[in-house]
């Protein structure tokens, strides 16, 4: 079978800076992969290359078995090949972003149904059936026609994760979806994720909440100046952290 | 009474030919703001590009239009345009004639361009104001780059723009008082031959000016409305 995520050898610079230093990692169909590590380290670099938010220098993203062609130009520099294939991949590939990114122009339930609709032709009535019961899924059905400005932003992320689950994907991307939050309103965001992890789906996720990544993950990535230091079960990585680097991290973060 | 008299309308009176001259006046402005809205719409996109050559042909544009007087702009489009346009018939068709090209046209271009400079400036700042977090939330779903621009863009650069091109509106529509220099018959030029042959200025301009204040208060009217129908979602804090 194929596997739902794999890369190899990516990299990534910005100008002098090497952030992504030959990475290279692996999702089954069902894991929950945490990436881990200080900031600075990569990890969001690392995930918004999966998508092509960030392209590439070099190696390979595959989704579901399928390659993301890419191609270089005159200048040596990476870019997709075939950009209806990167729309279609990105279909597969929801992402959860730290600052929420609702579109403000529409309302909670229009933010929801808006690329089945648009991007996937699915019909309007159907549509709405689904964005509403994914508002249910994240617990918000009653703000569905509010605008997000009057959302907290616990609600506005539980918006964002169901107009994620709306297209339908393969995997979830979340890059550190809880770290723009107030600390009361993250424990709400972390029990939607917590249940998606239940049902069985695809998840990566950037994250400072060790806890969740320790509770929710079955893998763990430790990523330290843009490779991977050290992976590995929560359990291996948490009890058992062989590098000195990954000890001090945790040391550091597991002390608050 | 006697400007009443001189305001009459009919064969006595000069309120008829003020009238259609305002009507003039709104038909320049309403071309001007189109011409110019579409030019500001490819200027903006040739500001914002990544290619340095582009670049710099927005920025000339905008620089050298916002950059002098705009009388200016319309003698030069003036006597340019119809310069251009018989230098054109001469080489390609050997045509020595005297063209002049209907002076309509050429001042809603004139003055066109001038506006359009102003709306660029205020798209660019719209655009810049959209979120990036946004575009790249269209981006992860899957949205083309047409459907980025139609269904998230442009909405919030409506939004953004429509105070800034409510403000270039009223520019433009009192910019149109300039081009009586082109002997265009709108309101200005109007009042102006109105005096010159009644030897009443003061009446005939100061109904140019109560005109202009109609056409002005109307439209403020409307883009209020227009404001706070784009602006639902946007929170009032």
């Amino acid at each position: 079978m194929n596997k739902a995520l794999e890369i190899n050898h990516l990299k990534k610079s910005f100008g002098d800076l090497e952030v992504l230093k030959d990475i290279s990692l692996n999702a089954e169909k069902g894991d929950v992969i945490c990436i881990i590590g200080s900031s600075g380290s990569g990890k969001s670099t690392l995930l918004r290359c999966i998508n092509l938010l960030d392209i590439p220098d070099s190696g390979e993203v595959w989704v579901n078995g399928e390659l993301i062609k890419m191609s270089k130009n005159k200048a040596g520099n990476y870019y997709p090949q075939d950009q209806d294939q990167v729309d279609r991949i990105r279909t597969k590939l929801a992402m959860v972003f730290q600052s929420f990114n609702l579109w403000s122009h529409m309302t909670v339930i229009q933010n929801v149904v808006e690329a089945p609709i648009h991007v996937q032709k699915i019909d309007k009535n159907k549509a709405n059936k689904l964005g509403l019961e994914l508002l249910a899924k994240v617990g918000i059905t009653e703000k569905a026609d509010q605008f997000p400005s009057s959302l907290s932003g616990g609600q506005q992320q539980r918006v964002a994760i169901a107009r994620a689950l709306a297209i339908e994907p393969d995997i979830l991307l979340f890059d550190e979806p809880t770290s723009s939050l107030d600390p009361e309103l993250v424990g709400e965001v972390l029990r939607v994720m917590q249940s998606l992890a239940e049902e069985g789906r695809t998840m990566i996720v950037v994250t400072h909440e060790m806890g969740f990544a320790k509770g929710v993950a079955s893998k763990v990535i430790f990523l330290h100046n843009g490779h991977i230091e050290e992976q590995g079960t929560p359990d291996e990585l948490f009890n058992a952290p062989k590098s000195e680097r990954l000890k001090r991290f945790l040391e550091s973060n597991l002390a608050i | 009474m006697d400007s009443f008299i001189l305001l009459r309308f009919g064969d006595t009176g000069w309120g008829d030919e003020m009238l259609r001259a305002a009507i003039v006046t709104i038909l320049v402005s309403l071309s001007a703001m189109a011409i110019g809205l579409l030019v500001s719409v490819f200027a903006t996109m040739s500001k914002l590009s990544s290619n340095g050559f582009i670049r710099s042909i927005g920025n000339t544009y905008t620089t050298v239009v916002r950059g002098i007087p705009e009388l200016l702009v319309i003698y030069l489009l003036y006597f340019g345009a119809n310069n251009a346009i018989m230098g054109v018939a001469k080489k390609l068709f050997g045509y020595n004639q005297y063209i002049e090209l209907p002076v309509f046209l050429i001042a809603a271009i004139a003055v066109g361009i001038i506006s359009g400079a102003y709306s660029t400036e205020v798209l660019r700042g719209a655009f810049l104001a959209v979120p990036k977090g946004q575009i790249e939330a269209s981006k992860s779903v899957g949205m083309n780059k047409f459907l980025i621009f139609r269904r998230i863009l442009i909405p919030q650069v409506m939004r953004y723009a429509l105070p800034g091109l409510g403000n270039v509106w009223q520019l433009t529509l009192k910019d149109t008082a300039l081009i009586m220099v082109t002997g265009l018959v709108e309101i200005m030029r109007q009042a102006h031959i109105a005096s010159g042959s009644t030897y009443s200025p003061f009446t005939f301009y100061i109904t140019a000016a109560l005109l202009y204040l109609v056409l002005t208060t109307a439209s403020s009217r409307v883009l209020n409305s227009a404001e706070s129908w784009a602006n639902k979602g946007v929170r009032r804090a």
